[in-house]
């Protein structure tokens, strides 16, 4: 496959072996353009932004707020005041959470999150409740994974406050249908984040059309960059949060006395961030739009149904995570055999997958399972590595007896 | 043998399919709970200690097969030492998996625990090896908060 010429790790070798790299779920590999971005950041423009006058600061600011108007692109946001750099998904998550919430919730406010979710969409909103006093509301799931709709219509009430729920979820694949949460919460006013840390690798977003006010995500699940992330909040709303930290850049005018907050969306994005991150994440968008989606989403939905039979037919397997709607993760268990043996011995044929609780141990206990093993596929993958998983899974299943 | 062999021999297996003492205890005087926040796997050992001398050990919990046949092994083993002798096996133990003493080393040190010695070729695993021999020694310190291995 020709874009895999793209990605220099996929020829490395584990333990002898040809890598297959099934944990996309918690980073994705990252490809040329992408490593060449932050290289030559570092060589030709490395420089602290909005503050030289000097050629190389307006060079590196001019890098770093193009990549800002890609990411608008990317996910149509209006406005690029609407992107705002964060370290990650967890930090955009805290940043409302924080920001919004200790502003706008009171005692026995209630906000919504759902069975599914990663821990980074639990606890930020647990510790709000907190500080608050505001009652956290969980939608359960079904035992495909789904989201149990008629339960979030109940639980949808004149004292819901927030909803946030994940896009994608990263232990069970399922999409979640986001489009009609929304359309629920927003007849009662409620505004409504979406986790989207998963689902940017697969589906394209567009914040517009799904009506969100916030979208959270992180770069490095998306083949960008590690310690960058954004999120995306409607203007309105972002306009009348405080700022989440203060420092530098956030502010504009600092006396004793008083501060005045910068515009948007400088006003959350104290010190000095992650410049080659996010002309790094720049750059991972490019890639991205220049491929074939259609093509990708096509080939993804290939290997995810592959690999489902391939692996259904397994004696003693059973996959967790059944939705009709999923994205490329795959999530399994093996009768007798705990996921991290079963990592372990996949390790020894080359192949890379998560053993554990994915940070979502409300999805392990809802499942009656302490952990699973997560293949979760990139457009990179092939069948072929199927081939290899599948094989590697009958090794576990021989050395087990 | 391969690294993998090494890891996975017979007789840890079969203290994985078929734990020794692996059961609550009504009369234990000692208990502490460890946990993994890594992966959410738990155990639980109970001690009956009397005059110094650990007259009962059992444990509960669910795990990898590394980390259940660690706590059978353990509990197999410990069962009427006294608390300084549990307490030598367990550094020889630690030291083993850190891989900080040759196979010679340890085997004079742990005995038949010597089996455990292919873990220290997996970092990645050493802590599920580990983790029962750091609850027991919560346990016989007395100590109520659980025994994280991270």
């Amino acid at each position: 496959m020709r874009l895999r010429e793209d990605f220099p790790i996929l020829k490395e070798k584990i333990h002898g072996k040809p890598l297959v790299y099934f944990d996309n779920g918690a980073t994705s590999q990252k490809p040329r353009a992408v490593i060449d971005a932050l290289d030559r950041y570092y060589r030709a423009e490395n420089s602290n932004i909005h503050r030289g006058v000097h050629a190389l600061s307006e060079r590196a600011t001019a890098a770093y707020e193009a990549a800002r108007e890609k990411v608008r692109h990317f996910i149509n946001a209006g406005s690029d005041k609407e992107i705002i750099f964060v370290r990650g998904t967890t930090e955009a998550i805290n940043l409302v959470a924080q920001s919004y919430g200790r502003s706008f919730l009171k005692p026995g406010d209630e906000i919504i999150v759902s069975a599914m979710e990663h821990h980074s969409n639990i606890v930020p909103w647990q510790m709000l409740c907190e500080q608050t006093g505001a009652k956290l509301r969980v939608i359960p799931i079904n035992h495909d994974g789904e989201l149990v709709m008629e339960e979030f219509r109940r639980l949808l009430n004149d004292k819901t406050k927030f909803v946030s729920v994940t896009h994608v979820s990263n232990a069970l694949g399922t999409i979640v249908p986001v489009k009609e949460i929304i359309a629920l919460a927003h007849e009662r006013g409620v505004p409504v984040l979406l986790d989207g840390a998963q689902a940017v690798p697969h589906l394209r977003v567009d914040v517009q059309d799904l009506g969100c006010d916030f979208y959270a995500f992180s770069g490095h699940k998306m083949f960008g960059p590690t310690g960058v992330g954004v999120l995306y909040g409607r203007r309105a709303l972002l306009e009348k949060m405080p700022p989440y930290q203060g420092g530098g850049d956030m502010s504009s005018l600092v006396t004793f006395e008083k501060t005045h907050y910068n515009v948007l969306p400088y006003k959350f994005e104290a010190g000095t961030p992650h410049i080659a991150g996010g002309i790094g994440l720049g750059a991972a968008i490019d890639y991205l739009l220049a491929l074939d989606w259609d093509a990708l989403a096509a080939h993804e939905h290939r290997l995810l149904s592959c690999a489902t039979d391939a692996l259904a037919s397994i004696d003693g397997l059973r996959i967790i995570g059944t939705a009709k709607e999923k994205a490329g993760v795959l999530s399994f268990v093996l009768d007798h055999v705990h996921a991290h043996d079963v990592g372990t011995i996949l390790d020894q044929e080359g192949v890379a997958v998560r053993a554990g609780h994915h940070c979502a141990m409300p999805v392990m206990q809802r499942f009656g399972v302490p952990a699973t093993t997560r293949a979760s596929f990139a457009f990179y993958n092939t069948t072929e590595e199927i081939d290899v998983l599948a094989q590697a899974i009958h090794r576990v299943r021989k050395v087990f007896g | 043998m391969s690294d993998l062999d090494e890891l996975y021999q017979e007789v840890i297996l079969d203290h994985n399919r078929s734990p020794r003492n692996f059961r609550t205890m009504t009369h234990a005087n000692r208990k502490a709970e460890g946990y993994n926040p890594l992966c959410g796997d738990h155990v639980t050992v109970y001690l009956h200690l009397d005059n110094g001398i650990i007259q009962d050990i059992t444990f509960q919990g669910s795990g990898c097969a590394i980390s259940k046949a660690s706590a059978s092994m353990m509990t197999a083993e410990l069962k009427g030492k006294t608390e300084a002798a549990a307490h030598e096996l367990f550094e020889g133990v630690h030291k083993m998996l850190m891989g900080e003493d040759g196979a010679e080393g340890a085997a004079q040190k742990v005995g038949k625990l010597k089996i455990l010695a292919g873990v220290c070729k997996f970092p990645a695993r050493v802590k599920c090896a580990s983790r029962a021999w750091h609850t027991v020694n919560a346990a016989l310190k007395g100590e109520a908060q659980p025994a994280s291995t991270e």
